[in-house]
């Protein structure tokens, strides 16, 4: 009978062989394959010195602990995210205007603007932060969507995509604004976003894992998740604000 | 008596009908697995604490995506070990930009007889571990999470085809290169205990 090959012995080590007693009889008649045996299983012996660390028993609970906050925090956001996008299309024209009043109103000179077709100052602002508040929400959202994404071979980003592109728009004018109100931190960070939100727009509905880790890396390297939920969590403290105000005068 | 299957599948129901407390069993029930597997696929506590965290976020967020004929922790293996690869991977091209690691066979540390006396023992055992923690290292993601299935989970070669996505053949083949890879890079320490 033909030695036995190594892919066998694997086999039989694993006990998935065609044939096992086969096996077993040459293995027992022939001193060369039982001595590849052996040395096959000195080695994969060997592996199991890898010992895993031990968990406590509590250790599930502790890993749901962990992960409970991020679960709701997604929850928010899947909040019928068709409804943020559709709504961009017509909100768009009312929040430039509105952007536009706010910041030249802070800071240009106020003759300038028509204020009689404007809602009242501290309304104004108070929706005018809102927008901003969500749009920055969104763009996490999508962001968030896209380093998350998965799939076997190609990943279909077509719905993030979609997303992307309405926020483009909006992202520029916010920008612009920003600009012009010589908010600089709110303008470079914006500019980043708007980078990569043209990025995702832009790019082919489906990704290859190759491609999608590019953009993941860029959105890692460039730490923007994290600058924009910090310039969010200002612009809803000032959006907060605005609103105590608002109470308090109407009191 | 509920079997462990059952219940999992009674638990997915609940969890897709928005009921956390059951996607909370659930992740009570599979974390030490998924941190053995995560832990021998990635070779260290931290990366394998972040894939299980990984791991369920993602089986939450395809919960709908899963069939309810199919088991329920093949699934989340499948989630688990394309997380742990996601990370490899990454690490991998991470580590293309910096020197490439000489292999060193037994280099210095292990010269005594190993049967010779027990500090010298342990030397050795510590030696071992640290050689096939260095040959994983070596394997291709594919080839390291086929062994990791086969070998400590044991799967059968069928199954660690479904939770790779790969023909039965194909995971065959991975596991055969693996193997071999270890031989190669274990076979002299070995053989220095004859
Ligand atoms: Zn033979």
């Amino acid at each position: 009978m033909k030695h036995l090959n190594e892919d066998q012995l694997i086999l039989h080590y694993y006990g998935e062989a065609p044939d096992p007693a086969a096996i077993e009889s040459h293995l027992f008649s022939c001193a060369d394959c039982r001595a590849g045996f052996e040395g096959l299983r000195r080695v994969l012996a060997a592996a199991n010195a890898l010992q895993v660390p031990e968990r406590r028993e509590s250790y599930g609970s502790e890993v749901w602990q962990r992960l409970r906050p991020r679960l709701s925090e997604r929850r928010r956001w899947d909040w019928k995210p068709t409804f943020h996008v559709s709504r961009w299309a017509w909100a768009s024209l009312i929040t430039a205007m509105l952007v536009a009043a706010f910041f030249l109103g802070r800071f240009w000179p106020r003759a300038e603007i028509p204020v009689a077709k404007l809602p009242p100052g501290q309304v104004r602002e108070r929706i005018l932060l809102a927008s901003v508040a969500d749009h920055l929400e969104s763009s996490q959202r999508v962001l968030m969507e896209v380093v998350n994404a998965s799939g076997n071979g190609s990943v279909d980003i077509s719905q993030q995509q979609a997303s992307a592109e309405d926020l483009v728009a909006a992202n520029r004018l916010y920008r612009q604004s920003a600009e012009r109100a010589g908010e600089a931190g709110m303008e470079g960070v914006l500019e980043e976003l708007e980078r990569i939100l043209l990025e995702i727009a832009h790019s082919s509905s489906q990704l290859t894992s190759g491609e999608l880790n590019e953009i993941r890396r860029r959105i890692d390297t460039q730490g923007i998740l994290f600058k924009v939920r910090v310039i969010g969590d200002r612009v809803r403290e000032r959006q907060k604000a605005a609103a105590r105000e608002l109470a308090r005068r109407n009191l | 008596m509920i079997s462990m299957e059952e219940s999992d599948a009674a638990a997915v129901l609940r969890a897709r009908s928005g009921d956390s407390q059951a996607f909370r069993l659930l992740v009570e029930h599979h974390s030490r697995n998924i941190f053995r597997l995560a832990y021998r696929m990635t070779g260290n506590e931290q990366d394998a604490e972040d894939v299980v965290q990984e791991t369920f976020f993602k089986a939450f967020r395809q919960l709908n995506g899963f069939e309810e004929r199919s088991n329920f922790s093949t699934w989340l293996y499948r989630i688990g070990v394309n997380c742990a690869l996601d990370l490899l991977r990454k690490r991998r091209r991470h580590d293309e930009f910096q020197e490439p690691l000489e292999p060193d066979h037994g280099r210095g540390v292990f010269e005594a007889d190993p049967h010779e006396s027990t500090p010298d023992r342990l030397v050795f055992s510590i030696e071992v571990k640290r050689q096939v923690t260095q040959a994983l290292e070596r394997l291709s993601p594919m080839e390291r999470s086929a062994f990791v299935l086969r070998h400590f989970e044991g799967m059968s070669i069928e199954e660690v085809g479904q939770v790779l996505g790969l023909q039965t053949s194909a995971a065959k083949h991975s596991i055969f290169r693996a193997v071999r890879k270890m031989r190669v890079a274990l076979e002299p320490l070995m053989s220095s205990l004859r």
